[in-house]
């Protein structure tokens, strides 16, 4: 009964990234031009490798699901670029309709995400006729909810969304994206609205997409639980930037960057970090502070670590580089990340 | 004196098909000054039952037993004594109490209100008084003249705990308080409770559904599901060991960060908590349950003693097996994983 | 270890008829459903008896009183006769019988409501759900247009446009429709825009929807209820406008509606002279068909309404 699977094969097989983000920054101006913008993404590199299931975590505020929509196309990023299989993405509906039969949305809550006067079948088989995809309806709609586990498909068909269990309303918008056979699949806190007991199966789907139809996984979420549950490599976000990222054992197991190791801390039940809780919260992401933009808060600076090391100049005045979508852990730090510390401003700082 | 103690707590909503018993025999002590969590997921009953303590309960519903405050039982108080009691001895913290605050009065105005209630007190020591209050959470005394919009959901759950500590009660119940919180306020906020019970030498009864979360907060954890209590413990035993296969399949959905057992492999059971008003038979679990055998379904289910100070409600607990109980269940992955696992050997 | 899976289902129907089938299947359950309970308000109950009354009544009118009673030239009873064995209803100022009149005139009051209404209903329904979907500045434009005509006021409006335009029942109705549509774009510009924001319409984006496949598929089924209800209503507003138009002398000199008839009743003294009849028949029956189209309205919504909230 201790079957955990090993590492899936294509992430490192050494296949060019299928997604990857490049310097994309989503600032939301503020009504008709007066106030500051909120930088709700600001500066980011990330990628994707094909087979591969990539968290974004990271607390309230911090980004991820402007992110997350800029990267469907749901959003218009202000700067940067997002490729799919190294092809910017286009921009409107039309340019955008062949990229979103390859990359599909999961929602965080399968009960908004269903039109409760659609039933099963119909919301299975709305992309499907978007697209005018060829072939019997049917057994699209069929092969589709079988692939999400919902057995035997053709009960389903008539259901509607009131009538099924959490679990199973989240299959119908798993299988609703199947439906399309797309490559990837962005997941929005696929698992927050559901019951505690009712995780286990929808992550136990997404590994088992993974492992049979070669999918690869974006996953957006605050629960570092989740990353370490089913995650091959982790990013945490601070407020529009990525702060770390890296394998997922790595990160977790030894957090390079003050932020990730305080939010690490916190969880209940990690033992191998002594409680750090931050005071306050998160600035607005309008007042995004000058340096590093964790500073005011940040323990390794108010503890004189910082100091000692003598960054502590750097970290107050001087931005920290955009980090870049590597494969080893790196975390945005002039304190903890030798790479970052040499690299310093003038290159891919961002503003 | 045990500070709360809850016998045979029954408390059925009226419906059209009939009365739907959404706590079905719950017993519960609370000493003064100790902690206890309730754990359990939608439907269980678990909110209900502390809205009874207080007998904050919708009209229409029935209750059956009793709940004992210092003593007195608060379902048959006389409404006078009962609003004198609400508030002073015993407070809630409700869930998504971040959007019970009045959006057009200042967050200073509605904890004063509180106070007001209760107390003839003068404005000056009122505003004094909900000054100190706020400190006491953690938000300067100048906040009171804030809008509950202009505070973060941190800090409007931190209004909810101060006005609850309003009237100095001694036992304070938060209903899901973290739910919907950052991780880090979380951690905030269960620190702040902490560092209160100490101080005020506050009794507190937590519930939510994060099992970790009282593990690492409260001294005993009592679990729910369908209505009934199925296991109860010291905290640190109970998440480690579980006597009982849900409190297992609970524990298991949070997994331990480190832990390689979880590692791409998540645990998880099938199906949904069940709907009050439609249980199953027997024990309420057995169709959700890895472990369940043919006695199951039928069973006059009761709490069982495992161990010092632990019971739970579970068929392999009378019989002393308590290893099959504590069998992680992680869920297959791949297509021939059973949409709900059903019951039987 | 493990069981076999005892599969909690959801109930269904038989799956030899193909999925769309039984999807119009579904619908007509749920349309049963509504119906059932409606019935169960008394109100809606009488309010809908009323209404299929006077429109059974406008419709076959024609077969049990001939249009000839409306001719002045061939009015026999005297005028301004009270009610008795001959005229039921008394007689007008050329001696027509006031029951034909009334019953005549139902078919133009209830006709040219009717037709204001769906003037009315699908201009603001269109503002509305456009506003509500597309938002930022269509919304801005449409909704300046809709203060617009809302704060213009009704009657001196009428008035001019009427006047302009001739009277007819067609332009009464093109009036009527064209000054009531704000209040119809503002309900449904609330509801479109509660729908847009909701999830499944990000997800259906998400797959690849155009915005005339959102419309379609999403806003406008999730309206159409509110919508209903509140056509039900503005149904009874442009009867009434109809009768007020008409009362002032706008209306189609050569059609009697109920609000002509009250126009005649006042020019030629009915009250002074006595000749209640003349008054009270139009006026209890515009009291009774809008106050039947509220009842439905009211009931409609107790209907709806659950719905309308769970979504």
């Amino acid at each position: 009964m201790t079957a955990t699977q090993p590492a899936p094969a294509g992430a490192a097989a050494g296949q060019g990234p299928i997604l990857e983000v490049r310097d994309l920054h989503v600032h939301f101006g503020a009504r008709r031009g007066k106030g500051p913008t909120a930088r709700a993404v600001d500066g980011v590199d990330l990628q994707v490798r094909p087979g591969e299931i990539v968290a974004l975590a990271g607390e309230s505020g911090c980004g991820k699901t402007s992110l997350a929509r800029a990267i469907l196309g749901l959003v218009e990023p202000t700067r940067g670029q997002v490729l799919y299989r190294g092809e910017p993405i286009g921009r409107g509906t039309a340019a955008l309709k062949p990229y979103r039969r390859e990359v599909q949305l999961v929602l965080q809550d399968p009960t908004g995400a269903l039109n409760p006067r659609q039933s099963v079948y119909e919301s299975v088989a709305e992309g499907l006729r978007i697209h005018g995809v060829k072939g019997d309806e049917e057994t699209l709609v069929a092969d589709a909810l079988a692939r999400s586990g919902l057995r035997p498909p053709r009960r389903f068909f008539l259901a509607y969304p009131h009538e099924l269990s959490g679990g199973q309303r989240q299959r119908v918008v798993i299988a609703g994206a199947l439906a399309l056979e797309p490559s990837m699949l962005v997941a929005d806190e696929p698992v927050s609205s559901l019951d505690a007991s009712v995780r286990g199966e929808i992550l136990a789907l997404l590994l088992g997409l993974v492992r049979d139809l070669g999918l690869s996984i974006l996953v957006v979420t605050h629960d570092l639980g989740l990353a370490w549950n089913i995650a091959d490599r982790l990013a945490v976000m601070y407020l529009g930037r990525i702060v770390e990222q890296g394998p997922t054992e790595a990160v977790l197991a030894n957090p390079r960057h003050p932020y990730t190791r305080a939010l690490l801390s916190v969880v209940p039940e990690v033992h191998h970090l002594e409680a750090q809780i931050l005071s306050g919260e998160p600035p607005d992401p309008t007042r995004v502070p000058g340096g590093c933009r964790f500073h005011p808060r940040c323990p390794a600076l108010a503890s004189g670590a910082a100091a000692a090391a003598g960054v502590d100049g750097r970290c107050r005045s001087e931005p920290v580089p955009i980090l870049r979508a590597v494969a080893e852990q790196h975390a945005a730090c002039f304190l903890t990340d030798e790479s970052v510390k040499k690299e310093g401003a003038g290159d891919r700082v961002g503003r | 004196m045990a500070l709360l103690e809850v016998r045979d707590l029954t408390v059925s909503y009226p419906s059209r098909a009939g009365a739907v018993p959404a706590v079905r025999g719950v017993d519960l002590t609370l000493d003064p000054g100790q902690t206890l969590g309730l754990a359990g997921e939608s439907g269980c009953g678990k909110s209900t039952m502390a809205a009874a303590v207080l007998r904050l309960l919708p009209p229409g519903t029935k209750t059956s037993g009793t709940v004992l405050l210092e003593g007195e039982d608060v379902l048959t108080m006389r409404p006078g004594r009962l609003r004198a009691v609400r508030w002073t001895e015993a407070a809630i913290v409700f869930q998504g109490a971040m959007h019970a605050l009045n959006p057009v009065r200042r967050v200073g105005d509605q904890i004063a209100e509180a106070i007001h209630l209760h107390d003839k007190v003068g404005d000056k020591q009122t505003t004094a008084q909900v000054g100190e209050l706020l400190e006491q959470v953690g938000l300067p005394a100048r906040r009171a003249a804030s809008y509950p919009h202009e505070l973060s959901g941190g800090q409007r759950q931190r209004v909810m705990i101060a006005m609850a500590l309003a009237c100095l009660p001694r036992l304070l119940i938060a209903d899901e308080p973290t739910t919907a919180l950052d991780v880090m306020v979380q951690a905030q906020v269960l620190a702040l409770l902490e560092e209160l019970r100490r101080e005020l030498g506050l009794a507190l009864l937590l519930i939510t559904h994060d099992l970790s979360v009282l593990a690492a907060t409260c001294e005993r954890i009592a679990v729910m599901y369908a209505g009934r209590i199925v296991e109860e413990g010291p905290a640190a035993q109970v998440f480690e060991a579980p006597a009982h296969p849900y409190t297992t399949a609970l524990a298991g959905a949070f997994p331990t960060i480190g832990d390689r057992a979880s590692r791409r492999n998540p645990h998880g059971l099938g199906g949904d908590p069940p709907d009050p008003r439609d249980l199953p038979g027997g024990c309420e679990f057995h169709p959700r349950c890895p472990v369940s055998v043919a006695a199951c379904p039928t069973l006059d289910v009761q709490l069982w003693p495992a161990g010092d100070g632990r019971r739970a409600a579970c068929v392999h607990v009378r019989d002393g097996n308590l290893d099959l109980v504590r069998q992680a269940t992680p869920v297959p992955i791949g297509e021939d994983a059973p949409v709900h696992p059903g019951a039987g050997p | 270890m493990t069981q076999p899976a005892t599969e909690i289902l959801p109930p269904s129907l038989p799956p030899q008829l193909s999925p769309r089938a039984i999807v119009r299947a579904r619908r007509r359950q749920a349309a049963a459903r509504a119906w059932r309970e409606y019935r169960r308000s008394p109100e809606g109950m009488v309010g809908l008896g009323i209404l299929v009354v006077f429109v059974a009544v406008a419709v076959f009118v024609p077969l049990f009183i001939p249009a000839s009673e409306l001719d002045v030239t061939k009015a026999t009873g005297a005028p301004f006769s009270p009610p008795s064995a001959e005229f039921p209803l008394g007689t007008d100022e050329s001696g027509r019988s006031v029951l034909a009149l009334t019953l005549w005139g139902a078919r133009v009051s209830l006709l040219v409501g009717f037709l204001a209404t769906v003037i009315s209903v699908v201009i603001g329904s269109v503002v509305g759900i456009t506003a509500g979907h597309f938002g930022r500045w269509t919304d801005s434009l449409l909704m300046r247009v809709t203060d617009w005509f809302l704060v213009i006021p009704f009657l001196p409006l009428a008035i001019v446009l009427a006047t302009v335009l001739g009277p007819s029942l067609a332009n009464i109705a093109f009036v009527i429709g064209i000054t009531s549509w704000p209040g119809t774009a503002r309900i449904v510009r609330a509801q479109a825009l509660a729908v847009t924001s909701r999830p499944y319409i990000e997800r259906a984006r998400a797959l690849g929807a155009g915005d005339w496949h959102l419309i379609s598929r999403h806003i406008l089924p999730n309206t159409v209820p509110l919508i209903f209800a509140n056509t039900v209503l503005i149904v009874a507003v442009a009867i009434l406008s109809e009768t007020t138009l008409a009362f002032l002398g706008l209306g189609d000199p050569l059609r009697v509606s109920w609000g002509s008839m009250l126009d005649s009743a006042f020019t030629h003294g009915a009250a002074s002279i006595g000749a209640w009849w003349y008054l009270v028949a139009p006026g209890v029956c515009i009291l009774l068909v809008v106050l039947a189209f509220t009842m439905v309205g009211q009931a409609l919504e107790g209907v709806l309404n659950p719905r309308l909230r769970g979504r």
